[in-house]
């Protein structure tokens, strides 16, 4: 679309320095941006300050407490530990944007991971697994989510749901690969059907996802039977959790992480400086971008360490849940930064009218945040059920979804819509994580650990609570 | 052109052709009929003023146009042709701009991103943050915006009037043919006031059709060509300003009529 510059034909109005945005900085010093950083956090907008501050209090105090918390083997543990619940809070992050909630997403997940396990256990033949009747039920709400999917154009979603279709139809023999696939495509499938009841028929979100959550339960139970534990026998599931990458392929991946990362972060900087545009101190990107590759590095170097509690077996390597959550992250981050879908979520998050009006479809966007949510959950599930090696009636219930929420929160992430970040899970996710795994250590009940976390979650509302009184007192 | 009289809009002998024609637009919140039969023209190069009491409907009708809400009957012609506006997207897409009352904007979101939502440029599939920023720059600078730190302040940062501005801005950054401003001046301060009637006039100046609603009579007079008056939700008169006084169109905005003007007095005894 061409622009319609009504003054750009009076040129001394653009070259009067002090009229119009000619005042307008784009390149501030540092000592100027890290004043208007700390003036940001007076004003109420923390971020991820408060998690980290928590993270690094956490691991201070278990460390002084346990000697056994700060160990090469405990924290590529914790990494294993926390990576379901992570995953499950980064899609959940897609559905906060929005200020919806879902909170079926734990047992959309078991009932990703007990098709997965069903299909493995019985060698790809759901049929006799489920008997005839479920069978044709659960192939009929695939088929159903299809048809939504379609209805609401969301041609992705219409896909991975078909492929699940075709996947348990087909009944093809049990392969890992296709397990993690025929899970993922699940999730999708669950996610259309959430989301249309939300976004289309109008139903709060909260009642929605409170009466799926309780049904997907009930699925997962007729799934696996009750009593039942479906082991889920095979290396390279098992090997998703509990594995980790040979050291050599640990540096390998930790150059390309790093210089990509540089490279990008470097390449967008130097664009920016280039177009004159808003762009950040040249010190203070060189600063963070040092500041993240060294710790790469330094995490990378103690991951690649021998770990092994005995001396007769080695045990090394970068974990295969980093490159799994940091991939994710990534392009999680690119599609809600970079692209017009991540604007769009947004700007419906921030303001549905305003979205409605500059043309957005907010029905489909809101779709679209649960089918994400869903489809991301199920590779969660994937996760965990590698973790324990098995999926029981009980997967993806109990406090999965919570701890997710309460992941998203702690990081930063606004449960009123329009504000945060896909890091924010990771972070949150830590921090849950540490403190399941510190207590644990410190021979603590399930009772404190859940009573510890509700706490934190508790404080970390009141952060977010106590920085919009805040925001809005400097009016911001 | 002189001798024209409310209630004919659609006059042949006029020498402008409407770029935008409504007729018998009729709309209904439930049991409320808001809007009754209006007819209602807006011209290339001519800034059409749009006025009445509160409540009267000026914000419905504009939201009618825009495709926020739907027409219960009636019909909208665009350069002569009938066109159905059923959602905003329909009406940025014949290049119907708004400026809304209640301000459109994402609080969240930038200056930048608010100007180009729904619209954003993208390279490669990317959004094209830079290309976004220079446009959004240059438009602001032609609006004489002085008093913001930098185009990505979040609007949350910003006051009523500059967001007014930015909501002008975003406007203005389209190649629209219609923009509409539903009292852009409300919340502005004496200069900025000043510098969008100047942009208003501009931008009929260059072709556009402009419609403003505005309670201060002052500035309508100063830059409409054509008084539209709404009353209790009827268009009572449509007349070149030249030809009319404050005194008529505050009696028409008030009463629905002045002398020969507006409603036959019947009816207007019967409302
Ligand atoms: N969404 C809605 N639902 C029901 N009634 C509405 C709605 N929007 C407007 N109305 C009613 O329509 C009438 C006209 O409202 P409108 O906002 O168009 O007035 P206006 O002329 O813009 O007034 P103002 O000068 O105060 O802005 C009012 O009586 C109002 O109560
Ligand atoms: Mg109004």
């Amino acid at each position: 679309m061409t622009q319609l510059s009504p003054n750009s034909s009076s040129g001394e109005e653009r070259t009067e320095p002090t009229d119009g945005f000619a005042i307008d900085t784009t390149r501030r010093t540092t000592r100027e941006a890290l004043g208007d950083y700390v003036a940001r956090l007076r004003g109420g907008q923390l971020g991820a300050l408060p998690a980290l501050l928590g993270l690094l209090t956490l691991f201070v105090v278990f460390t002084v407490l346990s000697d056994r918390f700060l160990t090469l083997g405990n924290l590529a543990n914790l990494l294993g530990q926390g990576a379901g619940i992570v995953v499950i809070a980064m899609g959940l992050v897609f559905v906060l944007l929005l200020g919806d909630i879902d909170l079926s997403a734990g047992t959309a997940s078991g009932v990703a991971a007990s098709v997965l396990a069903l299909h493995l256990v019985n060698n790809g033949n759901l049929l006799g697994a489920m008997g005839t009747a479920v069978f044709l039920l659960f192939c009929g709400a695939i088929v159903l989510a299809v048809v939504l999917a379609l209805m609401a154009r969301l041609w992705i979603g219409a896909g991975l749901a078909t492929l699940g279709l075709l996947l348990v139809v087909l009944g093809v023999p049990a392969n890992p690969w296709l397990e993690i696939l025929l899970a993922v495509c699940v999730g999708t499938a669950i996610g259309c059907l959430t989301g249309f009841l939300v976004a289309r028929v109008g139903i709060p979100a909260f009642v929605v996802t409170l009466a799926l959550f309780l049904a997907w339960g009930g699925v997962v139970l007729q799934f696996v039977g009750v009593g039942g534990t479906l082991g889920l026998r095979d290396d390279v599931l098992f090997a998703v959790a509990n594995g980790s990458l040979p050291v050599w392929g640990s540096w390998l991946f930790a150059l390309v992480a790093v210089l990509g990362y540089v490279a990008l972060g470097w390449g967008r900087h130097l664009r920016q400086v280039r177009a004159g545009v808003v762009t950040a101190p040249t010190p203070l990107v060189l600063g963070k971008l040092g500041a993240v590759v060294l710790l790469a590095l330094v995490g990378t170097w103690l991951l690649t360490l021998n770990r092994s509690p005995n001396d007769q077996t080695v045990i090394a390597g970068v974990p295969y849940v980093v490159p799994i959550v940091l991939v994710l992250l990534v392009l999680g981050t690119l599609v809600l930064d970079r692209t017009r879908y991540g604007r769009h979520i947004y700007a419906v998050g921030g303001n549905r009218e305003a979205a409605r009006r500059a043309g957005i479809d907010v029905v489909k966007i809101r779709m679209s945040v649960f089918v994400v949510c869903s489809t991301v959950a199920a590779i969660g599930a994937v996760i965990y059920s590698s973790k324990v090696g098995s999926v029981d009636p009980q997967a993806g219930g109990g406090n999965t979804l919570l701890f997710a929420v309460g992941a998203a929160v702690i990081g930063g992430t606004s449960l009123f819509g329009g504000r945060g970040r896909l890091r924010d899970a990771v972070i949150g996710g830590t921090v849950i994580a540490t403190i399941d795994n510190g207590l644990g250590l410190l021979g603590q009940p399930a009772a404190v650990v859940s009573i510890v976390t509700g706490v934190v979650l508790l404080l970390a509302a009141s952060v977010d609570a106590v920085s919009r009184r805040r925001a809005a007192a400097v009016g911001r | 052109m002189n001798d024209q009289r409310a209630g004919s809009p659609a006059d042949p002998t006029e020498p402008v052709r409407p770029v935008l024609r409504l007729s018998g637009v009729n709309k209904s919140f439930g049991p409320v009929h808001v809007l009754h039969d209006v007819d209602l023209a807006v011209r290339p190069g001519e800034v059409t003023a749009l006025v009445g009491d509160n409540g009267a409907g000026k914000s419905t009708l504009v939201k009618c146009i825009a495709g926020i809400h739907p027409v219960d009957g009636g019909s909208i012609h665009f350069d002569g042709e009938p066109v159905r506006i059923t959602s905003p997207k329909d009406a940025a897409d014949l290049g119907i701009e708004v400026v809304y009352q209640d301000l459109a904007l994402a609080d969240n979101l930038d200056i930048v991103q608010n100007m180009f939502l729904g619209r954003e440029r993208t390279r490669g599939g990317l959004l094209d943050e830079t290309d976004m920023e220079r446009a959004a720059r240059d438009t602001l600078a032609s609006l004489s915006v002085r008093t913001v730190a930098s185009v990505r302040t979040p609007v949350s940062a910003l006051s009523g009037g500059q967001r007014q501005t930015v909501a002008i801005a975003k406007a203005v950054l389209w190649n629209s043919r219609v923009v509409l401003l539903d009292e852009p001046t409300a919340a502005l301060g004496v200069a900025q006031t000043r510098q969008v009637l100047d942009l208003v006039r501009r931008l009929a100046e260059r072709g556009l059709g402009v419609v403003l609603i505005s309670h201060n009579m002052n500035d309508v007079f100063e830059v409409a060509d054509r008084i539209a008056t709404l009353y209790l939700g009827r268009l009572v008169a449509e007349l070149p300003t030249r030809d009319t006084t404050h005194a008529q169109v505050v009696e028409l905005i008030t009463a629905g009529r002045s002398g020969d003007l507006g409603l036959p007095r019947a009816e207007n005894v019967a409302l």
